[in-house]
Formats: C-alpha cells, sequence, structure tokens
C-alpha cells in the first residue's frame, strides 16, 4: 500500500506501472502474439478497476497538497471510463487483427488516454486537469496518426493537434488569469476567492470565457467542432471508435470540475454560453448530418449534437441538470461504442465499410444485428423505451425547472429534425436489399460484446432506475 | 404491493411473445399460428376486463400500482375506466384479425410482421391502460418504431416517404406533449395523471398546456390540417398496417383528448373551443369533398375516416356551446358518449373498409376504383359484406355508424342550429363517396377480365369479415352496453370540464 498522501491516487499508480509493463512486454513480442498485449491491457484496466472500487463511492479526500480528489463522483467516472475502455478494445482486437496496422501501440497509447482521462476526473486544481488534459490529447492526435500511410489520416492529425493546441493554449491562458484574479490554480480556493468577491470583474469574465472556449473544443461543440468529423472519417475505425467515447467523459469532467466546481459562482456568465453553444451544435450537428453519405461522418455531427444537449444539461444551472448531463454523457458513450462497433463488424479487411450505403439489407444479412443497430438507432433518435430518451428527459425536465422553456423547445425541436437521419440508417437496414452478400466481420468476443451493448441501451431505457440513482449519488 | 395484474398481463404477453419470435427469427415455420394462438389467447384473456368490470363507478378499476423510477415519482400505475375499457378490447378484438388478414398474404419475413403486430398490441394497451403521464409517453413514442417498419418494411411504392412522413409528423407532435407533461410534474410533483386532473392551473398555464397536447392529439386523430401524413401512410402501408391504423393509432388522439385536455385543461379548453369545433367541421365537410374525389379506395377511406373523426372531436369540444345555451350539462355528456361510441364504432367500420379493400387488392394488385367494376358478379359473398360496411359507413341505422353520429348531431343541435346543420352534412356527403365507390367498384357489368377472373371470399376472409359485420351489427343495434360502461366516466368527465380549475 502506498503513504496515505497517495492513496487517493492508487489507481492512476496502478494503470501507470501497467502502462510500464505493456510498453516493455509489447517491445520483445513478436506480432504474432500481438494478443499478449491485448491481454495484458485488459488486465491492467481490470486491475486499475479493482484499485478504484477499493476507494469506493464514499467520502471525499484530497491528496497531494489539495491538487487531487478522490469523491464519488471520480469512482463513478472512472469506473465507467475503465468499463468503456474494455469494450473499445475488445471491439478495436476484432478490427485490428486483419489490418496491416496491429501494432501494440495501439493499446498503449489508449491507456495513456485513460490515464490522462483518470487524472483529468480526480483533477482539483487547474494545472492537474491541464496535465490530465494533455496526457490525453497527446495520446489521441498520435493515434489517429495512426495510419502513417494514409494522407486523410495525417489531414485529421494535423487539424487535430493544431486546433487542439490552440485550445489548450485558451484555456492555459484563462487558467493564469484566473490564476492572476484569485492567486491560486486550486479550484476549492478559485471558488471561495470569487465568492469573496471578484466573481463580476471584467478579467474574470475574459478568463471565463477562455476556459469555455477550451472546454468546448474538447467536447467538440459547435463552433469549435471543426476537427471532429475529420477526425471521425481520417482516422483508423479502432481509434473514431475510442476518440469518439471514452474521452467525453474526461470532457465531462473537465467541465464540472472547472465551471461548477471552481467557477460555480460565475454561473451567470458561463450558463449563457454554454446554452448558445448548445443550440448551435444541436442546429449545425443535426442539420448537417442529414447531408452526409459517410457514416462516420454522420455519427461525428450526431455527436456534435449529443454534446449539444449535454451542454443543455450544464446551462440549466442547476444541481439536476448536471445530473442530467452526467448521465447523458454516460448513455451517449454506451450509444456511440454501439454505433461504432457496428461499423467494425460491417468492415473486412482493407474495406472499412464505414459509407451509408454499407448498412443496406442489414436485416437480411444479419437480423440480430440489424435489431441492435435499430436499438441504437432508435435510442440515438431519444424514443422510448430506450436508454437515450431518459437522457433527453431528464436535460429537459432540469431546463423546465430552472425556467429555460426556449432552449428546452430548442432541444425537442432539433431532436425531431435529428430522427431523419437515423431513421434513414433504419431505413438502409430493414427497408433496402442487401447490395452485396460481403460476410460480417466474425469474432466471438466482439459479437458478444456488441449484443450486451446493444441489450445495455434496451435494459437502461426499461430500467432506467439503477443509473439514475448512481447519477444522483455521485453527484450528491 | 407489486401484485402482477390482469393489465400487466395483456400487455407484456404479446410483446414477450414478438419478442421472442424474433429472436427464434425467420428459421421456424408456424409464426402465424404462434402469432393467432398468443393473440387469440390475449382477446379471451382481455373478456374479463369487460365481464369484471363495475360500470357503476368512475373510479379507475384493475389498477395496479408499483414504483418504477422512485426519484421522479414515476409509477408503474395502470388502471382503465369506462373510456379506455372499450377501447382495449377493440385492440384485442382487431389483432387477431389483422394477424388472420396477413395469414397467406405476407411473403416477406413474415416472421418479423407477425412479431411486429404482437408487439404493437401490447403497446397500445400500454397507452390506453397507463394512468402516469411518463409511463404513457413511453408506451406512446414506443408504438412509432413498429408502425415505422410495418409500413416501411412490407408497404407500397412510396412506402419510405409514407413511413417517415408519419414518423416525424407523430414524433414532431409528441415532443411538445413531453415538454407539457414535464411542466405537469413539476407542479404536481408526480407523474400521476389523476394528480394532473386535480391540479389547479391558471389561464397563462393552460393555453400552453392545451397547445402542446393538442398538438400531439391532432397529429394522431388527425385533425385537419395535420392530417396530411394519414392519406400518405394508409395507401401505403399493408393491409393489416392500415387496419390497426386506423381502428386504434387514430383513437389514442381521441383518447388523448378525454384523457388529458379536457380534464387538465377544462378553462383552455373552453377558451380555445370554438377553434376546436371549427377544426372538426372543416374535416367533416371539406374533407368530405376531398374524400369524393378520390380515384384510389384506400385513400378515399382514409379521407373518410378523418372526416369521421372530425365527429369524436366536435363531440368533445361542444360542451362549452350546450352549457351556454342551455344552461345545463345533459347535453354534453351525450356530446362526449357519442365522441366515444364513434371512435369504436370507426374501429370496426374503417378496419372492415380496410379488409375489403385488402382482399381485393391481393386478387389484383390495385387499389384503383377505375380497376374495378361489377365485383358483385363474380364475387356475391364479398359484395355482401362490402356494402354493408359502405352502408355503416354512410351511418345507416342499424349499424354502428349511426349511433356516434347522431349522439354527436343531436348535442349539436342543442349548442347551436349551425353546427348541427354542417355535422349533418356528413350524411349526405359520407353516403355520396362511399356509395358511389360501391357503384363504380361493386355494381355494373363486369368490367374487364380480371373482374371477370375473381374467386370469392376463402374461407379465412369470410371469417373476418364475418366477425367485423357482427361487431358493426351489435354495437349498431345494441349499443345499451357500451354505452353503459362508458357512462360513470362521462358524468366524471362532464363534472371535470365544467368545473373551472382557475
Amino acid at each position: 500500500m502506498l503513504p496515505t498522501e497517495f492513496a487517493p491516487a492508487f489507481p492512476e499508480t496502478v494503470l501507470g506501472l501497467g502502462i510500464c509493463l505493456v510498453l516493455l512486454v509489447d517491445l520483445y513480442l513478436p506480432a504474432r502474439w500481438r494478443d499478449v498485449t491485448y491481454l495484458l491491457a485488459l488486465v491492467t484496466l481490470a486491475a486499475t478497476a479493482m484499485a478504484v472500487s477499493d476507494i469506493g463511492l464514499s467520502g471525499t479526500t484530497l491528496a497531494l497538497g489539495g491538487s487531487f480528489v478522490a469523491d464519488p463522483l471520480a469512482s463513478f467516472l472512472k469506473l465507467f471510463v475503465l468499463a468503456a475502455l474494455a469494450t473499445v478494445f475488445v471491439y478495436s482486437r476484432a478490427y485490428l487483427q486483419d489490418s496491416t496496422y496491429n501494432k501494440g501501440e495501439y493499446y498503449l497509447l489508449g491507456l495513456f488516454a485513460a490515464l490522462g482521462i483518470l487524472v483529468m476526473i480526480s483533477g482539483a486544481s487547474l494545472l492537474t486537469l491541464y496535465l490530465g488534459l494533455e496526457m490525453q490529447a497527446l495520446a489521441l492526435y498520435a493515434m489517429v496518426a495512426f495510419n502513417r500511410d494514409s494522407p486523410v489520416a495525417a489531414e485529421a492529425a494535423m487539424k487535430y493537434f493544431v486546433l487542439g493546441a490552440i485550445a489548450s493554449g485558451c484555456l492555459l491562458y484563462g487558467i493564469s488569469l484566473l490564476y492572476g484574479v484569485t492567486g491560486t490554480v486550486q479550484l476549492a480556493e478559485i471558488a471561495q476567492a470569487l465568492r469573496a468577491g471578484g466573481a463580476d470583474d471584467a478579467v474574470t469574465l475574459v478568463a471565463v470565457a477562455f476556459v469555455v472556449v477550451g472546454i468546448a473544443f474538447k467536447f467538440g461543440a459547435v463552433p469549435f467542432h471543426m476537427w471532429v468529423p475529420d477526425v471521425y472519417e481520417g482516422a483508423p475505425v479502432s481509434v473514431t471508435l475510442l476518440v469518439g467515447t471514452v474521452p467525453k467523459v474526461g470532457a465531462f469532467a473537465l467541465a464540472l470540475r472547472v465551471l461548477v466546481e471552481g467557477l460555480g459562482e460565475t454561473g451567470v456568465t458561463w450558463e449563457p454560453m454554454l446554452g448558445v453553444l448548445a443550440v448551435l451544435s444541436l442546429g449545425i450537428g443535426n442539420i448537417v448530418a442529414i447531408v452526409q453519405t459517410n457514416l462516420r461522418r454522420m455519427l461525428a455531427y450526431s455527436t456534435i449534437a449529443h454534446v449539444g444537449f449535454i451542454l443543455l444539461g450544464f446551462a440549466a444551472g442547476s444541481r439536476e441538470g448536471i445530473e442530467a448531463a452526467l448521465f447523458y454523457t454516460i448513455v451517449y458513450v454506451i450509444m456511440a461504442a454501439g454505433a461504432f462497433g457496428i461499423v467494425i463488424l460491417l468492415g473486412r479487411q482493407g474495406d472499412d465499410a464505414d459509407e451509408l450505403d454499407d448498412l443496406r439489407g442489414l436485416s437480411q444479412r444479419s437480423p440480430w444485428f440489424a435489431l441492435v443497430m435499430l436499438l441504437l438507432m432508435v435510442s440515438m433518435i431519444g424514443v422510448p423505451p430506450l436508454a437515450g430518451f431518459y437522457a433527453k428527459w431528464w436535460v429537459l425536465a432540469a431546463l423546465l425547472d430552472a425556467g429555460q422553456l426556449w432552449l428546452a423547445i430548442a432541444g425537442v425541436l432539433f431532436s425531431v429534425v435529428g430522427a431523419f437521419y437515423y431513421l434513414r440508417v433504419v431505413k438502409l437496414m430493414y427497408f433496402d436489399s442487401p447490395a452485396g452478400e460481403a460476410p460480417l466481420r466474425q469474432g466471438a468476443a466482439l459479437r458478444l460484446t456488441l449484443s450486451v451493448n446493444g441489450l445495455l441501451v434496451l435494459a437502461l431505457g426499461v430500467f432506467p432506475e439503477g443509473l439514475i440513482e448512481l447519477c444522483a449519488r455521485a453527484l450528491g | 404491493m407489486p401484485e402482477f395484474g390482469l393489465l400487466s398481463v395483456l400487455i407484456w404477453l404479446p410483446i414477450l411473445g414478438g419478442t421472442v419470435m424474433l429472436i427464434i427469427g425467420e428459421r421456424s415455420g408456424g409464426s402465424q399460428w404462434f402469432a393467432l394462438a398468443l393473440s387469440v389467447f390475449t382477446f379471451v384473456l382481455s373478456v374479463p376486463l369487460y365481464a369484471g368490470f363495475d360500470s357503476g363507478t368512475a373510479d379507475m378499476q384493475f389498477v395496479e400500482r408499483i414504483p418504477w423510477i422512485p426519484a421522479f415519482r414515476v409509477e408503474y400505475f395502470l388502471g382503465i375506466d369506462g373510456l379506455s375499457m372499450p377501447l382495449i378490447l377493440l385492440t384485442t378484438f382487431l389483432t387477431p384479425i389483422v394477424v388472420l388478414a396477413g395469414w397467406e398474404v405476407v411473403k416477406l419475413r413474415p416472421v418479423q410482421y407477425f412479431a411486429a403486430f404482437l408487439i404493437l398490441e401490447g403497446l397500445m394497451i400500454g397507452v390506453f391502460s397507463a394512468l402516469d403521464g411518463l409511463l404513457f409517453y413511453v408506451f406512446w413514442e414506443a408504438m412509432l418504431v413498429p408502425m415505422f417498419l410495418i409500413i416501411g418494411v412490407w408497404g407500397g411504392e412510396r412506402r419510405v416517404y409514407a413511413t417517415i412522413k408519419f414518423f416525424l409528423y407523430t414524433f414532431l407532435g409528441s415532443v411538445f406533449m413531453l415538454l407539457a407533461l414535464i411542466y405537469l410534474y413539476l407542479q404536481t410533483g408526480s407523474y400521476n395523471i389523476l394528480a394532473f386532473h386535480a391540479v389547479p392551473l391558471s389561464m397563462a398555464e393552460q393555453i400552453p398546456i392545451f397547445l402542446a397536447f393538442l398538438f400531439a392529439f391532432a397529429v394522431k386523430v388527425p385533425m385537419w390540417p395535420v392530417h396530411t401524413w394519414l392519406p400518405d401512410a394508409h395507401v401505403e402501408a399493408p393491409t393489416g398496417g392500415s387496419v390497426i391504423l386506423a381502428a386504434i393509432l387514430l383513437k389514442m388522439g381521441g383518447y388523448g383528448f378525454v384523457r388529458f385536455s379536457l380534464p387538465i385543461t377544462p378553462d383552455a379548453s373552453q377558451t380555445l373551443a370554438l377553434l376546436m369545433i371549427a377544426l372538426s367541421l372543416m374535416a367533416v365537410v371539406y374533407i368530405g369533398f376531398v374524400a369524393l374525389a378520390q380515384q384510389d379506395m384506400k385513400k378515399l377511406i382514409a379521407y373518410s375516416s378523418i372526416a369521421h373523426m372530425g365527429f369524436v372531436t366536435l363531440g368533445f369540444f361542444i360542451a362549452w356551446a350546450i352549457l351556454s345555451r342551455t344552461g345545463d350539462t345533459a347535453g354534453i355528456g351525450m356530446g362526449i358518449t357519442g365522441g366515444m361510441v364513434q371512435m369504436v364504432s370507426h374501429g370496426f367500420i374503417s378496419g372492415a373498409l380496410f379488409l375489403c379493400v385488402g382482399v381485393l387488392y391481393d386478387r389484383l394488385h390495385t387499389r384503383e376504383i377505375g380497376a374495378y367494376g361489377g365485383v358483385v358478379n363474380t364475387m356475391p359473398i364479398f359484395a355482401t359484406f362490402f356494402v354493408l360496411f359502405a352502408l355503416a359507413n354512410a351511418g345507416l341505422p342499424g349499424t354502428s355508424g349511426f349511433v356516434g353520429e347522431f349522439l354527436v348531431i343531436l348535442a349539436s343541435f342543442r349548442a347551436n342550429f349551425w353546427y348541427a346543420l354542417l355535422a349533418g352534412t356528413t350524411l349526405v356527403l359520407g353516403a355520396a363517396y362511399t356509395l358511389w365507390m360501391i357503384k363504380r367498384v361493386v355494381f355494373g357489368a363486369v368490367a374487364n377480365d380480371g373482374v371477370a377472373a375473381l374467386r370469392d371470399l376463402s374461407v379465412r376472409e369470410f371469417m373476418i369479415l364475418a366477425l367485423m359485420a357482427g361487431g358493426v351489427l351489435i354495437i349498431g343495434l345494441w349499443p345499451a352496453p357500451l354505452v353503459d360502461v362508458m357512462s360513470a366516466s362521462v358524468d366524471k368527465l362532464v363534472v371535470q370540464v365544467t368545473q373551472s380549475k382557475l
């Protein structure tokens, strides 16, 4: 066991050690033993999860000089991130196995990204958060460029890196201004200082604006969304899967820690900002998604729209809104993982099968996975009894409770717009005949996990109580 | 007290049955038999709802109540009264018929087809028995998915257009209802519909809530001018889909008015009653003329449905006109009862007419009126049924179509002579478009070789149509049992609508 001072960071320590182990082992493994790396990565995730559950869901402990926090929310989010990443690895392995870049680095960089996200989740000072953010971002930049011979991937990675660097710069600038105003980088102390006065200072407002820009970029909210479609389309499918899922939890944690816990006093300033970003994201995301012909690009814009809904939860400016945003984030990650899992399932060696037309007649080629995709799409529309409905419903309830009627109306109207392109996926799968008889990817682990993933969306829809309760308790 | 009651069985048995069929998949044969057995069994199980129903009380019966999402005080709360019970029986009665109607006809993925109808049945019963606003919404919306697939997979040529239009139209309507439900939750602290009935609301609150509900229900009914999805959906849907759509899905809109709009926002209903009456009469008169011009049998029946549903909303919303003119509430109940009877009756008649068109379509694969003529010469038994249903559609005394229309027109007379006169045009228009269609399709000389080669009804088809004819005639000749079960609930509703919530 570690000294008490380090105990809250025990999971991160385990993960860090695991990463070193994977790094060393993978270096000396011949290519045909790649599965060992995969299994080691899964074991690392499991060990980290055990370390997290050791801390459990109770009590708040500050550590490392007050810059690192272990609270119920952190444990909950960490466990979810680890489980989601394990699912991502299972899907990715099926994809990497018959690709030309089946390298151990995928798992390694994935674990590094996870470490960054875990640090973000536990960040109690602006610098810890920034550290985690950069660790995650650098790992992801490298992953997007994984397919180094592909000009599309290189372009996507370049775009991602340059825009990401600018966003980090904005965030850092905001942080430095906040330090100037309050004289500290610890969130609790910042909150205290702002309560004492200075929340309305022009400098504070500028700082908040810069921080919001940084957060919006990490979420991929309009107008900081330019990287999202390119990265989703250009990166290898396994990387898109990763970029599209787990980092959203990190972005949520970042927003929660900085805006709510640190800058809660300046809510009047950032709530309307997020409201505007949210409505723009809902609008652009849902409308532009309609004209996409590539499934990955469509999902990219759909992500932007979902992010809009998550931000609506923050914009409500109430605790209920945050809970709703948390619930939405969790549900979104589950749905997105499933949708990209289907993309992987459809693909085969040398052909990613990520055009919408590749879904044609899926209900004849595989009734079961067509049904899984149907559940995912209908859940993304927000039709009950699927998990996606409760996510939207909770956000809407929080908005109405806060008296934000117009934001709620914008939310539902754009949901109707969004229904169109999800329905088109259903149409392609069920109403059209298959274009060819290309077999689906095999692999028991992939198929089983994907089935569970789809059924989870239904199960959470029929019995949403458990997750709702968990979200409320984690923030309690 | 988690007790698994009859209503739960009626909801979940078909849904689980349908799910089992989907899991077993297309490999197995005999899916029709399974679906038929299950739907008949469900119908048999639903009979005690009527037999055990206490028509002396307006309280909810067969109540089941367990917490579902305690964090928001959402409950799994079921129960029925005289307004919902007949509609549930209509649902359980029609589902076996729809299964039979698809028997040999559906060649493409029959397992999915029958499974979709079973799941749909469970969801529809859920809509009619839910007493929790969120539970209601869950069933209401969930139903879109199987219907979307039914029209889209087994529909006609323009099915994709029709089904996406259907989905988006209905979805757009219902999201506003969701906002209204959430608002009511914030006011009452639960999603209990009965609590919604009791909560006092100011006019400034009632009007938006009324409009939000109106949007959802008007699309579903459908009322003019948000009816344009219906002709498309009806024409493109397979026969079974059209039957369920016309017979039950439209009734959800009407049911929504009596369960939500009238009791929750009586004052807004009163203020906007004139608008509702105008829209209803518009549907009756204008859509009647539109129906006259149709060349496609299904389209004609679809427009006729809109006109007939106009009677339902008219019957519900003339309440205040009656009250202000006569000063007593007697006529109000008559209007509401008329509307409810009209809904059940229209379920039988429109369903039967779509089945008749389906019989012809299965043989000649066209719905054009011009492609037929002289069918009576080759299909005398079929012609008998078809004429019977057409007459019922025109409101012939002795058939169910008469009862509802008569009650509503009678109630309208108490309100305003002109309302009654305009509503009465349906007797002329309805007869005109229905009988003119019959004349061109059924009577006259044999028009072409196709008609000459027609075979009369098979045993299966005969059974279906005979059952429907039984329903039409029983309600027409002896409506008392139907009216009796409703009366207590209607009386309660009359009290609710005449009591201001301000």
